[in-house]
């Protein structure tokens, strides 16, 4: 990398790396904090100003740093003439910008914080120059916006700060976004994203198809950032922010970067009519418009930034023109425009900050009370107005020179005549700005004592109208090279056009429009007060209430749309759910054919009959009586008794056993919670819903069961053979159901086990949550009682539990040791035995039962999971991997020989965790129970015969 | 074999019922253990990473049953992708939780956090389209748990909603199965890649039905247009952490997709063809639509970041859809960006909600560090709303540039553009009420004893603040070192479309091409 390389690199960074300074050094006090935010700019200006000289003798200067190649987006900068131009421009301008707002900014506003801001969007300003790759200067693009947004929105705490940063952003904002897509075009009609390969394209990009399209989204781009018609709305609003603030963003920055970038796509962009007449006629509207505007306005800032509107707008039109001269010509006036343009800008703000107003209308007269401010306010005002011997005048008499040659749809007068016109507006605006101002009566009215600002305040300014006067007076000696060099960038290279940077031309047609503009524009000026009566009469359409109703109706459009589909409304939401799967399903079938049955229908004997109808009529009847919430349970264990069934029937023992224990356990559960909790369900929809709601789930329920009809007509080769083959040999036990569930896919058994522990967690962390929150009061302040039976502990039934007890433990524990072989294991035992513990906790209450347990239910859960888990861990011992089991026989005399595998552990595992949540879970419903003041009873009964003291013989 | 694959899963597996009954009285013991573990896991994860690296699809056979007969455990760059991005979030939301107390306001957090962590890296991990099946259900368990964290009406009500759309979706992901099964007798993802590409077109639509099922259930889980409904809710109303954590949960249906509907269902299998790329395409503008909308007419701010979260899964999708090399590693990139954007922009809204009287965007008194949370928001907002120079803005491009078919631009350019402005206006709006309008409200004058309470504000420790900052760290890294990590994402993308190369690492055989 060459040292002209690094130079760059580190000047392009630097704004960046010193943002944060300022931040800091606010501590050690306000001029230091401003000498540091100095320091990188005057530092990169330094660099630039190293690296001029071969910039001015035509050399390009450039440096590439890989970053996403996968996407042709490189850090990589250039520095040719154009962008030694606004490179200058933008350090320059900061410099004095930092000067400015030391004076400027009061001592209640953060200091630390403008500099940091101000030294951001430096940085997004000289990268967007610089950028020598378009998707790098998209990313400097959108800074800006961003940065922007926080400069602009500095007074946060006045409303109008805040609207016009939103209101720039969104504009800004939103042009950049449809630049992004603009670039991509480009990028991709030209195979390169780099700026240099795509300005060697011109004729093919011109005459790619996709040309128009990418033209229209670049150019939104570029007249959002410089405030074109119809998006010139932005930049009066944007006046919100501290005057150097606008001194900066609208007359060297911020504003020209669109104006920059028509200059450097103008090789690749201009010559065709297209960019002619969008780019021209947008131009030349918004130069009229704004300026007619500008006349018109009270407010200091107002009135310059509608003059920056349409001097942007005069830009955009020169270089629409796509005439090699035309664009010298707005590179010229870009220079020229930047000293008169921040000068007055600062002067606006001299003046605001020394009479405490910017309204025209309280001003005048001041040109005694502030002689120096006078004079610089008059000189650049002079410039803007295009008066001979300071700059504007010069690059305003090119401007009419080509307007006055360039014909517009055929027609010869209407480019000159809208550009006198253009010129007469700003004669008369500026002119208004002088007398207004600074001449007329001395008043006695001023809101503050008038008085010149301290030297720092005005060295600026000053500074810039120095520049003014030398321009107007020898251009060619002081900017003449460099209007050569960046104009011979914005052309491309080539020759360039002849053209000659001084006052007197001779007796042109530029001449006569500009003394036609002069005496127009003074003409205007004397008859201002009644023309702007009528203009205050007329109506007129005020973007910003636009603006805000547009963006009122957006968020209440969006608010209505959101509330309307997010309402909450979850039988709704599942209807659609249901319907989009029903559809896309159907969608799927169609697209594919089934191949032929395989199999046959079945004869269906008498028993399977009766099984059908019974799941059909329970089925049927729950969705009837689903709103006698008790009876539908019932109903629904009847269906799961059928399932039951179903599987002894079709030979499947093992899942018989777990889906009658687990559905003995889940209506048990349920039941329970179910007292706590309203019994009926109330009617909520119309006969419309219900039977459109019917026929949704028909529509599902017919579509599974369709699915399941076609499947089952059709064998295919499964994993399952496998499994049948390899369970003894290579699991150890002839139940191969079980041997699935613990070895070939004890993976799963065993995520399926903690889906069951955090449930059990989740519901003891929610009952919890629920008794400490508001919801307790309304548990306690209802009476479950109503229904309740007298006799809540039924002698029969705790001494039938009670018998039963042992029984159950013997058949729990019978069924988990022989479950590797014989249908049973540690998923179906865990529920037996928490069936027969059930049973207890309803027959004697749950504090009598609890008393008489021992082991904690989170302790089982927890010792279940991790049983389970270390003994597939153990594995690892021997070098396998997670669950690999391992069996052996062992031969204990006088006991039978016996199997001992691992999975026996790991089913232990799913043993004590099943037990465990399930008891968890009823401990946790048994919680609200003695919350809602429940009785809690020491004893096993109600009513217990063997405590009776007294003799019913004996009689009382 | 590898055994540090199964870590992931085993750890926090392990980890959490030792939280759940020995450490569940003592607060300090438990949030250490927990700490610890989530580093671990970061720190396996880098090493599964670097492993992935090679190029090498390693396998893992659970119980030493070979493949496609016993549950296979994958380990590719895509896979490790995804456990890395998992254990830094979770890691950064579990110190953000224990910083903030939010671990304290409920019970058994650490335990239901780790069992979150498992059940995702788990779905990330798995090789099953079965076992998937079993992490969904752990992850959508655990997080329902994490989600009704603190209880409360709002939050009980959102859970219920999520919890039977979700379950909704596991039963759709059974039948899905059940037909899958009996379309082609086996559960193993490369073993079912290989059984369909058999299938000619006349025999498929029962294979079809199944893919669009399963395309359903992980569009449920991504939240995508017409099954967003339960995101909303469910994101503002959980926890802030837990909704911080939950940026990862949608990515698990994206990942779902992105894996078995390339290479199971893939675009070039003539039983499927394009039909998840058909549908998937206009929903995932639909959803960036319905996110832009929710984020603009948003009243309080964790709806307005629930939706920006939506319309980050849109943008997300639309890359999805296309199935090509290139716009699946535009999409990895912006799964990695919006994951962390979501959850720094969730995290700095805790930070200022705690200290806020209510989260509605109306102006109230500005809280303690009102400029530190306004630049920590500004900052996420960019991220999220893809500005630069944070890597939201990257990854749009890369998802811009990777859509370029004649069909598909105008719709996916014009929707993530759109999108991407209305977002932008939207956080800016609310921005300027939370941080900018509060200043002009004069903060009421304390009131003493008998004049009602006065509430001391606590600044932001930084502690507290840190999980935040490395949230935004992660997306200021991602942008810088663009290169090298699409790199990585290239090479992961390139593999997720070789297909052969997956089916011959599990199935132990060279699989043969298309018939």
């Amino acid at each position: 990398m060459s040292r002209e390389g690094v130079f760059l690199l580190v000047m392009s960074a630097l704004p960046f790396l010193g943002a944060l300074i300022p931040g800091l050094m606010i501590r050690a006090g306000r001029t230091a904090c401003a000498t540091f935010a100095a320091v990188p700019t005057a530092l990169a200006l330094t660099m630039l100003l190293i690296l001029a000289p071969s910039v001015m003798q035509g050399e390009v200067i450039r440096v590439e740093l890989d970053w996403l190649p996968q996407l042709g987006l490189s850090v990589s900068f250039f520095l040719d003439g154009l962008g030694l131009l606004f490179a200058g421009m933008i350090l320059g301008v900061g410099l004095l910008v930092t000067l400015y707002a030391r004076f400027y900014l009061s001592s209640d506003d953060p200091m630390g914080q403008f500099y940091t801001y101000l030294l951001l969007f430096q940085g997004a300003m000289l990268g967007i120059v610089l950028s020598d790759n378009i998707l790098l200067l998209l990313i400097f693009w959108e800074l800006t916006s961003l940065s922007s947004f926080l400069l602009i929105g500095y007074w946060k705490h006045l409303p109008e700060g805040r609207q016009g940063a939103r209101m720039a952003l969104a504009v800004t904002g939103g042009g950049g976004l449809a630049m992004i897509g603009g670039m991509l075009i480009l990028g991709n009609i030209a195979g390169s994203y780099n700026l240099t390969d795509i300005l060697t394209q011109g004729d093919a990009i011109r005459a790619s198809e996709w040309y128009l399209p990418a033209l229209i989204l670049i150019l939104l781009g570029a007249f959002t950032k410089s405030a074109q018609f119809p998006f010139h709305f932005w930049l009066p609003h944007a006046m919100a922010a501290p005057t150097p603030v606008s001194a900066y963003l609208h007359s060297a920055t911020m504003v020209k970067a669109g104006v920059f970038l028509l200059a450097r796509m103008w090789p690749v962009l201009a010559g065709t009519d297209a960019w002619f007449y969008i780019v021209a006629t947008t131009g030349l509207i918004t130069m009229v418009l704004g300026a007619l505007i500008a006349l018109f306005k009270n407010d200091l800032k107002a009135l310059l930034a509608y003059s920056t509107v349409s001097h942007l707008g005069l830009l955009t039109m020169l270089l629409g023109f796509g005439t090699k001269f035309a664009a010298i010509v707005a590179v010229f006036h870009i220079i020229n425009h930047l000293t008169f343009k921040a000068a007055l800008f600062m002067t606006a703000g001299i003046v605001d900050h020394a009479v405490h107003s910017r309204d025209i209308k309280r001003l005048g007269g001041l040109r005694h009370l502030m002689p120096i401010t006078f004079v610089i306010g008059t000189v650049a005002a002079l410039s803007m107005a295009g008066i001979p011997l300071f700059n504007g005048f010069l690059s305003k008499e090119m401007m009419l020179d080509e307007a006055a040659r360039t014909g517009w749809a055929g027609s010869a007068w209407v480019v000159p005549a809208l550009a006198t016109l253009g010129a007469l507006l700003s004669v008369a605006y500026s002119f208004r700005f002088i007398m207004h101002v600074f001449f007329g009566p001395v008043r006695d009215d001023y809101p503050a004592e008038p008085h010149d600002p301290p030297f720092g305040l005005w060295a600026a300014p000053a500074l810039l109208v120095v520049g003014v006067v030398l321009i107007g007076l020898v251009p060619a000696l002081v900017v003449g090279p460099l209007v050569a060099v960046a104009g011979g960038a914005v052309i491309g290279g080539g020759e360039l056009p002849y053209y000659s940077l001084k006052i007197w031309h001779g007796v042109t047609p530029a001449l006569f429009m500009s003394a036609a503009a002069v005496l127009g524009g003074l003409l205007l000026l004397w008859r201002h007060a009644p023309l702007d009566r009528v203009w205050l009469a007329a109506p007129r359409p005020e973007a910003k209430v636009i603006f805000d109703r547009l963006i009122a109706a957006a968020v209440s459009l969006a608010r209505r749309i959101t509330d309307r589909a997010h309402d909450g409304a979850m039988s709704r939401y599942l209807a659609i759910f249901v319907v989009a799967t029903v559809a896309l399903g159907a969608v799927a079938w169609t697209g594919g054919g089934t191949p032929p049955p395989t199999r046959g229908l079945q004869p269906v004997p008498l028993v399977v009959a009766i099984g059908w109808a019974l799941l059909l009529v329970a089925a049927v009847s729950v969705v009837v009586t689903h709103r006698s919430r008790f009876l539908a349970l019932v109903l629904i264990s009847i269906i799961g008794l059928m399932i039951s069934a179903g599987f002894v029937y079709l030979s499947a023992p093992d899942l018989a056993l777990t889906q009658i224990a687990v559905e003995t356990v889940t209506i048990m559960l349920l039941l329970l919670a179910l007292h706590f909790l309203p019994k009926t369900t109330p009617i909520e929809s119309g006969w419309f819903r219900r039977i459109r709601d019917g026929m949704i789930a028909a529509a599902a329920g017919g579509g599974v069961g369709a699915l399941a009809y076609v499947f089952l007509l059709r064998d295919v080769d499964t994993i399952s053979g496998y499994h049948l083959e390899n369970s003894y040999v290579g699991g150890g036990g002839t139940n191969v159901v079980n041997v699935i569930l613990v070895d070939f896919r004890g993976y799963d058994t065993y995520g399926e086990i903690i889906v069951l522990a955090i449930a059990g967690l989740v519901i003891f962390a929610a009952i919890e949550a629920l008794l400490s929150g508001p919801a307790a009061a309304r548990i306690r302040n209802t009476n479950y009682t109503q229904d309740r039976s007298r006799d809540r502990h039924p002698l029969m039934m705790v001494v039938a539990t009670r018998v039963m007890m042992p029984i159950a433990i013997m058949v729990g524990v019978y069924i988990f040791l022989r479950g590797h072989n014989q249908p049973g294991g540690g998923f179906v035992a865990g529920l037996v035995i928490s069936i027969a513990l059930l049973m207890q906790y309803m027959a004697s209450g749950f504090a009598w039962a609890q008393a008489r347990q021992r082991i904690g239910y989170h302790t089982m859960i927890g010792w279940g999971v991790l049983i389970a888990g270390l003994t597939g861990a153990a594995a690892w011992l021997a070098g396998r991997p997670f669950l690999t089991s391992a069996f052996g026989y062992v031969h204990l005399p006088p006991i039978e020989e016996f199997e001992l595998a691992t999975a026996m552990a790991f089913d232990l595992g799913v043993f004590l965790a099943v037990l465990g949540a399930v008891m968890l879970m009823l401990y946790s419903l048994s919680r609200i129970a003695r919350y809602a003041g429940e009785t809690q009873n020491a004893d096993p009964m109600d009513f217990d015969p063997s405590e009776r003291k007294t003799d019913p013989k004996e009689g009382v | 074999m590898n055994h540090w694959i199964i870590a992931p899963v085993i750890l926090p597996a392990l980890l959490a019922p030792l939280i759940a009954f020995v450490m569940r009285h003592d607060l300090t013991l438990a949030r250490t253990t927990s700490l610890a573990g989530a580093v671990a896991i970061v720190a396996i994860a880098v090493g599964l990473t670097v492993a992935s690296g090679s190029g090498e699809t390693q396998v893992y056979y659970l119980g030493n049953w070979p493949a496609p007969f016993g549950i296979v455990l994958v380990l590719d760059r895509l896979s490790a992708l995804m456990v890395l991005l998992t254990s830094v979030l979770a890691l950064i939301v579990l110190v953000h939780a224990v910083a903030t107390g939010w671990d304290a306001r409920g019970r058994h957090f650490h335990a239901l956090f780790q069992f979150q962590i498992m059940g995702i890296c788990g779905a990330f991990l798995t090789g099953d389209i079965f076992n998937l099946f079993v992490f969904f259900e752990v992850l959508l368990i655990a997080s329902y748990g994490l989600m009704i964290h603190g209880g409360g009406r709002e939050r009980m009500q959102a859970g219920v909603q999520y919890i039977v759309m979700n379950l909704a979706g596991s039963t759709l992901f059974l039948f899905g199965l059940g037909v899958l099964y009996a379309s082609t007798g086996t559960l193993n993802i490369a073993d079912l890649a290989l059984k369909l590409r058999e299938i000619p077109i006349e025999d498929a639509a029962l294979v079809r039905v199944a893919a669009m099922l399963l395309m359903i259930v992980f569009a449920l889980k991504a939240a995508l247009f017409p099954l967003q409904f339960w995101l909303p809710g469910t994101y503002a109303n959980a926890p802030a952490p837990v909704a911080a954590l939950f940026a990862i949960m949608t990515k698990v249906g994206a990942y779902a997709i992105i894996r078995v509907h390339t290479l199971a269902f893939g675009p070039d299998i003539e039983a499927t063809g394009p039909l998840a790329a058909t549908w998937l395409f206009p929903a995932a503008i639909v959803t960036i639509v319905i996110g832009a909308l929710g984020v603009l007419g948003a009243r309080a701010l964790l709806p307005l970041i629930a939706f920006s979260v939506l319309g980050s899964m849109g943008t997300l999708m639309v890359a999805v859809a296309s199935f090509t090399p290139e716009a699946t590693l535009a999409a990895l990139y912006y799964l990695v960006h919006s994951t962390f954007a979501g959850a720094a922009l969730f995290l700095v809204a805790d930070l200022l909600l705690s200290r806020r009287k209510d989260q509605t965007l109306i102006p109230l008194p500005a809280t303690v560090q009102n400029g530190l949370f306004a630049g920590l928001f500004f900052a996420a907002a960019i991220g999220m709303a893809g500005m630069p120079p944070l890597s939201g803005f990257l990854g749009k491009l890369l998802i811009l540039d990777a859509l370029r078919d004649p069909g598909q631009m105008p719709w996916a350019w014009g929707a993530v553009l759109a999108g991407s402005l209305v977002t932008i206006v939207g956080f800016a709006r609310a921005g300027s009420q939370l941080f900018w309008e509060s200043t002009s409200i004069p903060v009421a004058a304390p009131t003493g004893p008998g004049h009602g309470p006065v509430t001391p504000v606590r600044a932001a420790s930084a502690f507290e603040i840190a999980p935040t900052l490395t949230a935004l760290a992660v997306l200021a890294a991602l942008s810088v070192f663009a290169g090298p990590v699409s790199a990585f994402l290239a090479q992961t993308s390139e593999q997720v479309f070789d297909r052969d190369g997956y089916i011959g690492a599990v199935l132990g055989t060279e699989a043969e091409d298309q018939p």
